[in-house]
């Protein structure tokens, strides 16, 4: 047994929070995340050189080989720098997609490019009507001739503005909510019919809503098993909610320091308010948060690392209900204790509670997982 | 980072398994999982069979005291197993809280004078600290010793004493001194219950038993060589004994096993037609403190590795101490929930040993909802959970 990370990647979470402390203070992220395409592409090649964007792949193919437990510094680290840059969406979900699904051919043409920052990814899961079901799937890939035809739309498609191409899941058999039928396809972005229409979210990334008209692709875009890839999407939302579970223990960190040096510092009735007991306990509330969170995140990363079943599902959902509770102990306290100061734009408080918030929808809310959990 | 056993801490581990299936008196066994009251000689008989077992019986002891010098995995191995068998946890005053601070306070004369007996339960200790008026604020205690030649004469009240009725020796918190920091006045002395002018009185508590005393103590005289340290050390000596066994705190394994009976209790209740635990809103706040349950377990497990690694271990106790209990009573409460209206009838007699009536409703039913109340004690004793979110406060956020 041992819960320490090796030197290794102590080492580069060195790196990570060096680089974040030099090139990424607050006002640079506001005005990455405000400018053409929300951040940085220099950046990008950056993490690329640090190694960052190879810390979950095979060694064969580029990457560390660290695996699902090796993205604990670096997701850590995004949620504490606030980052904007698409790592989530081009190496968690698009990659370890590929990786998880993709042929050997497919893996050898894509990974070692998406880890050397020469290409991105984007996964299109998400259907208007279906909120967290995986079955859910309208989205349609019809066979003609020796092609498949894509029709649909897909929504709230994280960072397709700037990728290469788009990973579509889509229902190739069945009816919908049937586990059966539903295949994995990878698309170029600039494909025939493919249009986009791309926007900002609320905690100040990017997304898209994608619409499929009539997209042809050739049977070798299917990436997995046709009409069962179920499997595999449930493992990558699984273990994208497991990256975002150690993310949000870094937003989490941050907004516990910054609310408990705010109390040292603001003085009312001629002293710090920290020295206020009911104040002092709502930060001992989001420090035992903060503390549980990062061991269901731990429990989760080495959960999704060591295969599908029972126990990933489960240990994946409390971590993740978790950081639904996180929303209101850590996030709506941080701004709480702050007072005004910590509903403005100009504080970077409110901007850590509003991407906490948001995780909470991301991958299936509180209630969601809970039920999961209960069923698992 | 994996979460597995070595090769020899499963060999460790199947070895302790093995053990207590062998060894662990049934009768006993069938007492904890009905959460039947458990008597001195139920304790005294199991703390035997362990101490005969190379001194399993105090897992924190080197082995130079008698102990079986694990590791702090073995530690953890052990009390987990000891928990998954529904084993009755040994008494902590002797074994963990005075042993520790006689090997690191103690002098050779009280060492030998005492580990023996406690390693082998043949004297019963209990804990003197709490007084009607020093309860949270424990530096304010009352209780006071005078030298008087190679005496000490001891008067005052101490209260909550768990087991004081069955205890032989009492460690005890007392003051020696006035001076103008409260704590600086405060010795740690050892009181022999017999001892004249000691006087034990019962405190029935909610669930109608009697576990908990409250002692007076009047004119008692007491050997200065029952000293521990010097004189104006007892606060340094407690505060140190509230740093033993923090993986502990937590009773992780005991809530395990709570909740496994929790699940169990649910599947035979019935609820519109089905077993209660296929009702969404029941299931859901059983899997609510389930994910509590995870979440402490691998927060021990980090604390166990910090441990292994050799690096010294902060605050963690509070927050162990804080969230355990809160799970605790988080299970007390479900188990009371499942059986409805059958947490209601009040058969006292139930709850003690020989009780041999048809129950009312489902069988145990009538031990839940005095457990409930019984377990409300968990997060006031021990330091208050507000007072350990006091010291959180205070050590890790610097506030």
């Amino acid at each position: 047994m041992n819960l320490e990370f090796s030197e290794e990647m102590v080492m580069l979470q060195d790196s990570v929070l060096k680089f974040l402390q030099n090139e990424y203070d607050f006002e640079t992220r506001q005005s990455l995340s405000r400018s053409g395409i929300g951040y940085s592409e220099d950046n990008w090649q950056s993490f690329a050189e640090m190694g960052l964007l190879g810390i979950p792949f095979d060694e064969e193919f580029g990457g560390f080989g660290f695996g699902q437990t090796g993205l604990i510094v670096v997701m850590e680290a995004i949620g504490k720098g606030l980052v904007v840059e698409p790592y989530l969406a081009s190496i968690v979900l698009g990659g370890l997609l590929i990786q998880r699904a993709g042929s050997e051919e497919q893996k050898e043409a894509i990974l070692p490019a998406l880890i050397g920052g020469e290409l991105k990814l984007a996964f299109a899961y998400v259907e208007r009507h279906a909120r967290y079901n995986l079955t859910d799937v309208e989205f349609k890939a019809e066979l003609q001739g020796d092609q498949y035809c894509l029709s649909g739309s897909k929504s709230v498609v994280l960072n397709a503005e700037t990728a290469d191409k788009i990973i579509v899941s889509a229902r190739t058999s069945g009816d919908n909510f049937s586990e059966q039928g539903i295949s994995l396809f990878i698309v170029d972005k600039n494909s025939t019919g493919l249009t986009s229409r791309d926007y900002q979210t609320v905690d100040g990334l990017r997304a898209s809503e994608l619409t499929f008209d009539n997209v042809m692709v050739d049977q070798a875009a299917i990436v997995g098993e046709l009409d069962n890839a179920l499997p595999a999407i449930e493992y990558v939302i699984d273990a994208a909610t497991a990256a975002i579970c150690a993310e949000g223990v870094g937003v989490v960190t941050e907004l516990r320091d910054k609310t408990v040096e705010y109390l040292k510092t603001r003085k009312q009735f001629d002293q710090p308010i920290g020295n206020f007991q009911v104040l002092q306990h709502r930060c001992v509330d989001m420090f035992m948060t903060e503390e549980q969170m990062r061991s269901l995140s731990y429990l989760a990363a080495i959960k999704v690392a060591e295969g599908d079943g029972t126990e990933r599902t489960k240990s994946v959902s409390a971590a993740k209900v978790y950081l639904g509770d996180a929303r209101t102990i850590v996030g709506e306290q941080a701004a709480q204790l702050h007072g005004g100061i910590g509903v403005t734009d100009e504080l970077d408080v409110a901007h850590y509670v509003k991407r906490l918030a948001m995780m909470n929808a991301l991958f299936g809310d509180r209630d969601y997982h809970l039920q999961r959990f209960s069923q698992a | 980072m994996d979460l597995n056993y070595s090769p020899e801490e499963k060999a460790f581990q199947l070895e302790v398994r093995e053990f207590l299936k062998e060894n662990y008196p049934k009768d006993i066994q069938q007492k904890v999982a009905k959460g039947i009251a458990l008597k001195k000689d139920d304790y005294v008989r199991w703390q035997k069979i362990l101490a005969n077992k190379d001194g399993w019986v105090a897992p924190g002891w080197p082995a130079e005291y008698g102990g079986p010098g694990w590791t702090p995995v073995q530690k953890y191995i052990f009390d987990e197993e000891c928990g998954a068998a529904n084993c009755l946890r040994t008494v902590a005053f002797g074994l963990v809280m005075l042993a520790p601070v006689l090997m690191k306070f103690g002098t050779v004369e009280q060492r030998e004078k005492y580990l023996g007996d406690i390693l082998n339960s043949d004297v019963w200790w209990c804990q003197g600290y709490s007084e009607p008026n020093s309860g949270s604020d424990l530096a304010s205690l009352q209780t006071k010793a005078e030298k008087q030649g190679d005496h000490y004469i001891v008067n005052g009240s101490k209260t909550w004493t768990t087991h004081g009725h069955y205890a032989d020796m009492m460690f005890t918190l007392v003051r020696t001194s006035q001076e103008d920091r409260k704590q600086k006045g405060i010795s740690f002395l050892l009181i022999d219950m017999t001892a004249p002018g000691v006087t034990t009185t019962p405190i029935i508590t909610v669930d109608g038993m009697h576990v908990v005393n409250q002692i007076f103590l009047e004119n008692v005289k007491v050997p200065v060589e029952n000293l521990v340290g010097k004189e104006g050390d007892g606060w340094t000596i407690a505060k140190s004994l509230l740093m033993h066994e923090r993986t502990y705190i937590a009773q992780v394994p005991r809530s395990k096993k709570q909740i496994a009976r929790l699940k169990e209790l649910a599947s035979k209740e019935r609820y519109n037609g089905k077993p209660l635990i296929e009702d969404a809103a029941f299931k859901a706040k059983i899997s609510a403190v389930e994910i509590e349950l995870m979440a402490l377990e691998m927060t021990n497990m980090r604390v166990l590795s910090k441990l292994s690694s050799g690096d010294a271990p902060g605050a963690e106790s509070s927050l162990l101490k804080v969230k355990g209990t809160e799970v605790q009573q988080a299970i007390t409460a479900l188990l009371m929930e499942a059986v409805g209206y059958f947490g209601m009838p009040y058969v006292k007699e139930s709850m003690t040993d020989g009780w041999q009536e048809e129950p009312i409703g489902p069988e145990e039913a009538s031990v839940l909802a005095p457990h409930y109340f019984d377990w409300r004690k968990s997060s006031i004793y021990g330091g208050s959970n507000e007072i350990q979110k006091n010291i959180m406060a205070k050590a890790v956020l610097g506030l």
